[in-house]
């Protein structure tokens, strides 16, 4: 039951990390300055790199897959990551607001698996300290940098924000099964509390930058990615990102 | 641990940080300095543009330490550099002549080798 409970945890993680590393990605050679370009790649490559890393820790569990068939060669229904990170770019308003909401929970997440009964998460969450703590230092600078620059940049980083809050809820879906069960072997503190968490980190943000939170209890959590749920834009994501290692999946690379 | 109170240092995570855009500037362009270890000099490795010295900085961690080790960055606004004119590089030019002002002018090599030489200096001195 708990090594159910731990893989259901680590697959969405790694999920969220490798597709929205993907999504980032496809700034790379787009950004809006050079600078900015290198930098938000960068940090995409940290996100596959974290994904990995979770791969790998999937690897050595009971009936563990390699990490490159847990990354290309599932179905897309097996894929258990929020709708957040399956959006398209939009803008470069959407993808920072994005960035921004998902980096901090992910901060928040990775700070609590400190604490993880769990070793390789715990092992995991100190290793990576470092690059979030860089992530989200980029990410609140930009939100308060472009909610200051007049009218029009403070109208885009505040419809971002009222387009996505929905989406970045859904990061925090309970898992039905075996949420009860982590949170009572102290493997993690559980969505909910992650998410009171969350929003602690966000709001004073926010409120820097002078953007209003949307009415949470207005807006209903997308939901389903955590269950094999998906919006449309997972599918081709999934097609293009496998297309050169499903050529020749027995292939040494 | 010293660290030198004359330096002013970003403080990670507060989000009480003041990041703010002055009224009509533009982006600007910042030298960085990349500190290789604690204690040792910050080298000039090249410049990024940014609106403030905050996001500066943050740019050159990426742009110049992602790769090389790195303790530490420093971000100058181009503009408080003050340089001589280009002009006026003969004020350098007669240093060449100078060779007593060299260090290589003291003869202290021979001293070295021979305490090197000196069984004092072989047990005592790599």
């Amino acid at each position: 039951m708990l090594n159910k409970a731990i893989t259901d945890l680590l697959t969405k993680m790694a999920d969220d990390e490798l597709i929205l590393g993907h999504r980032n990605s496809e700034w790379t050679g787009l950004g809006p300055v050079m600078e900015e370009d290198i930098a938000f790649s960068s940090m995409a490559q940290d996100k596959i790199g974290h994904s990995w890393a979770l791969f790998r820790i999937l690897e050595e569990l009971p009936e563990g897959r390699p990490a490159d068939l847990n990354a290309f060669c599932r179905p897309e229904a097996a894929f258990k990551c929020c709708h957040l990170v399956e959006y398209p770019n939009s803008g470069y308003d959407f993808s920072l607001m994005r960035h921004f909401l998902f980096d901090q929970a992910e901060a928040v997440r990775y700070e609590s698996l400190q604490e993880s009964s769990f070793e390789p998460l715990q092992q995991l969450s100190k290793k990576v300290k470092g690059e979030l703590k860089y992530h989200t230092l980029h990410a609140n600078a930009w939100i308060l940098q472009l909610s200051k620059a007049g009218e029009e940049s403070y109208d885009r980083m505040q419809t971002a924000l009222n387009e996505i809050m929905a989406l970045a809820a859904g990061i925090f879906e309970p898992a039905r099964d075996y949420e009860q069960a982590l949170i009572d072997e102290k493997v993690y503190p559980g969505e909910k509390e992650l998410y009171n968490r969350w929003l602690d980190r966000i709001y004073p943000v926010l409120v820097k930058a002078s953007l209003n939170l949307p009415d949470l209890n207005a807006i209903a959590p997308a939901y389903g990615g955590r269950t094999g749920q998906h919006t449309p834009y997972l599918g081709p994501l999934l097609k293009e990102m496998g297309e050169v290692f499903n050529l020749d999946t027995a292939a040494n690379w | 641990m010293s660290l030198d109170p004359r330096v002013n240092r970003l403080k990670l995570g507060d989000p009480n940080a003041v990041i703010k855009v002055e009224e009509g500037e533009n982006w600007n362009v910042y030298e960085v300095f990349h500190q290789e270890k604690r204690g040792a000099h910050h080298e000039h490795v090249g410049c990024v543009h940014a609106p403030d010295p905050q996001l500066a900085l943050i740019f050159a961690k990426e742009q110049f330490a992602r790769r090389k080790k790195c303790v530490n960055l420093w971000v100058v606004k181009s503009a408080d550099i003050l340089a001589f004119d280009v002009e006026d590089e003969d004020m350098f030019a007669n240093n060449l002549e100078k060779t007593y002002r060299d260090a290589s002018g003291f003869k202290v090599m021979e001293k070295i080798n021979k305490f090197k030489q000196s069984s004092k200096g072989t047990t005592d001195v790599k």
